[in-house]
């Protein structure tokens, strides 16, 4: 199984953010209330940290495992799409205190409640393609 | 130490070992096309054509999202013997006066996780309408926390910035404004 490296990554994540309380709702309503460090901190880090990675991977300096140059698709311009997208992720996320990892890291701490989330997730994803072409982009 | 809650220094170089061990495998950090593909693998092709991709070709995501399910399961059995979120007192005061209690006893209130707020109509509403924003926002902007907060903004892309402004615009005015008509 090549893809088991992916699975072992995923446990990784999903422990990291577990043991820093990302994953609890709590720690997002105080993020959004502007009352702790902690997730800003958090976030903060991993862009300092993660922007000093890239740099050296889109130099070329750091291969993949192959020995390739890395290539990082780059996201989809359009200011009404991340703007308005954004803003409807960040009603939702401040709501149940979860953004999509969260949702199926809560999923294996046992939480019967974020099966619902993750339900009406994947109904956003679908209404989302279903009108695609009558929103702004 | 790795039983008592891990600070922001130790979480986010870890995560961005993950965004690197992803690249490093050729593949780009993000959750949420993860909506797609279980839509597209539930047949949503059938309704929307956009779901009529090979799935398949997203297994290795797919493999990654199970892994954190699996990493939620181990912390909970084994990493975390003590539930509490030990959150500022000025949110603990700020959801009193909302009406919640036990604050920060476990992950999850119970006012919006509990299993009898979930069934009543009001809790169910809210963990749907929530997760509905999330799967419908998340898709418009093109990606989540992770792919647009993390690994856009580390990669100076302004369409990620654009979206980051977005998540806090609409954090914001939820919980701001929209929470007291709410709770």
């Amino acid at each position: 199984m090549k893809y088991i490296k992916f699975l072992i990554i995923g446990v990784l994540f999903g422990i990291i953010l577990s043991k820093a309380e990302v994953i609890s709702w709590y720690r997002i309503y105080e993020m959004f209330k502007f009352q702790s460090f902690h997730m800003y901190g958090i976030i903060g880090s991993a862009v300092v940290l993660g922007a000093i990675v890239l740099y050296f991977v889109n130099k070329g300096s750091i291969k993949s495992s192959i020995g390739k140059k890395i290539y990082i698709e780059p996201k989809k311009k359009g200011f009404s799409k991340n703007m308005f997208g954004g803003i409807l992720f960040g009603l939702g996320w401040a709501l149940i205190g979860a953004c999509p990892g969260p949702m199926f890291i809560l999923l294996g701490r046992g939480s019967v409640a974020i099966a619902i989330a993750i339900f009406g997730g994947l109904l956003g994803s679908f209404f989302y393609y279903a009108v695609k072409g009558k929103l702004p982009h | 130490m790795i039983l008592n809650p891990w600070p922001w220094y130790v979480a986010g170089p870890l995560i961005v070992l993950v965004m690197f061990l992803l690249l490093y495998f050729g593949k780009r950090f993000g959750v949420s096309s993860n909506f797609d593909t279980l839509c597209a693998m539930g047949g949503a092709g059938r309704f929307v054509d956009f779901f009529n991709f090979d799935w398949r070709k997203k297994a290795w995501s797919l493999l990654f999202l199970l892994g954190t399910v699996v990493g939620g399961f181990i912390s909970v059995q084994w990493l975390t013997p003590d539930p509490t979120i030990a959150i500022s007192p000025e949110t603990v005061k700020d959801l009193s006066a909302l009406g919640f209690s036990n604050i920060g006893s476990q992950y999850l209130p119970t006012e919006i996780f509990g299993t009898d707020t979930m069934w009543s109509l009001k809790g169910f509403l809210i963990l749907i309408f929530g997760g509905l924003l999330v799967g419908f926002g998340s898709r418009y902007a093109g990606g989540c926390t992770s792919g647009h907060a993390i690994m856009g903004l580390s990669n100076f892309e302004l369409p990620s910035l654009i979206a980051v402004i977005g998540f806090f615009i609409g954090g914001l005015t939820m919980t701001w404004l929209l929470f007291p008509f709410i709770f």
